[in-house]
């Protein structure tokens, strides 16, 4: 990649980082505290996706 | 059971509005992935550069930060998704030519597409029917999306393969997430506006395609 190019997204990234910071603070501040059986509910979809990806990978 | 008439009313009224936010976030949410793809055919029939893609996707993010959350409540809204999808899949182009010209690039996209697809329908689903809060994840993914942002930046400088690697796989995961929190937002009332939805679901499906395609690359020993 070109320096001119990787300067780019570079800048692009910072811009990203800039506007997701302050959104990112809120949201840990404000999010509900939850218990171990709803983690479940999002741990199986995620586990499920990495051994999807795995198969993925080993298709081609 | 509440039997109370007015009670009743308001509950199917509730149901009713979700009901036509999903009808109407998957149905903007298909034709610009449609549109999308027509961008990307263009630009690789056009063979455009790398650098275009930089400009492509500075033009989609300044849209995204300061004309979306002005227009999301007008039917201006719905323009502006569509120069969204179609500056990001008009971006896509170089990438895609560059992997078509990989001995079995063709192979790699369409199982990236494919895996896609199934990875956003399967979880999309799941967060429909189980109709679970998923509004407890939104700080970490977050969270999460900042530090790879963070090491993203550094490794554009540093170039470490096995860093880029670690990158798209968590890339993956944490848009798994935000496909789960937005749905569940959609179906439990935290997002009431479908130009809104449907650019926060594009985006995740934008970068899980993006992120497998680098995956599969690599790992296929190709990349």
């Amino acid at each position: 990649m070109e320096m001119w190019m990787k300067i780019g997204y570079a800048l692009l990234l910072g811009m990203m980082i800039m506007f997701i910071f302050p959104r990112a603070k809120q949201m840990l501040k404000e999010s509900p505290k939850v218990s171990g059986n709803e983690w479940m509910g999002v741990l199986i979809p995620i586990i499920a996706v990495v051994l999807f990806v795995m198969l993925l990978i080993k298709l081609v | 059971m509440n039997t109370n008439p007015s009670v009743l009313t308001q509950g199917a009224v509730s149901s009713l509005a979700t009901t036509k936010l999903i009808r109407n976030t998957y149905t903007l949410l298909s034709i610009t992935l449609l549109f999308s793809a027509l961008m990307a055919g263009l630009s690789m029939t056009m063979q455009v550069s790398h650098g275009v893609s930089l400009f492509t996707l500075i033009g989609a993010f300044a849209l995204i930060w300061l004309v979306l959350p002005r227009t999301a409540n007008s039917a201006a809204g719905i323009g502006v998704v569509f120069a969204i999808t179609g500056l990001l899949g008009f971006g896509l182009g170089p990438m895609l030519n560059s992997y078509l010209a990989l001995q079995n690039g063709s192979q790699i996209i369409m199982v990236a597409f494919g895996g896609t697809a199934t990875i956003f329908l399967g979880l999309s689903g799941y967060a429909l029917v189980t109709r679970k809060n998923f509004s407890f994840l939104g700080g970490m993914l977050f969270v999460g999306m900042l530090m790879v942002l963070v090491a993203a930046l550094a490794n554009i400088f540093m170039e470490i393969p096995a860093l880029s690697l670690a990158i798209s796989s968590i890339v993956i995961l944490i848009m798994s997430g935000f496909i789960l929190y937005d749905t569940s937002r959609i179906v439990n009332g935290g997002e009431t506006n479908y130009v809104m939805a449907t650019v926060g679901l594009y985006l995740s499906i934008y970068n899980i395609f993006v992120h497998l395609l680098h995956l599969l690359s690599a790992f296929s020993g190709r990349d």
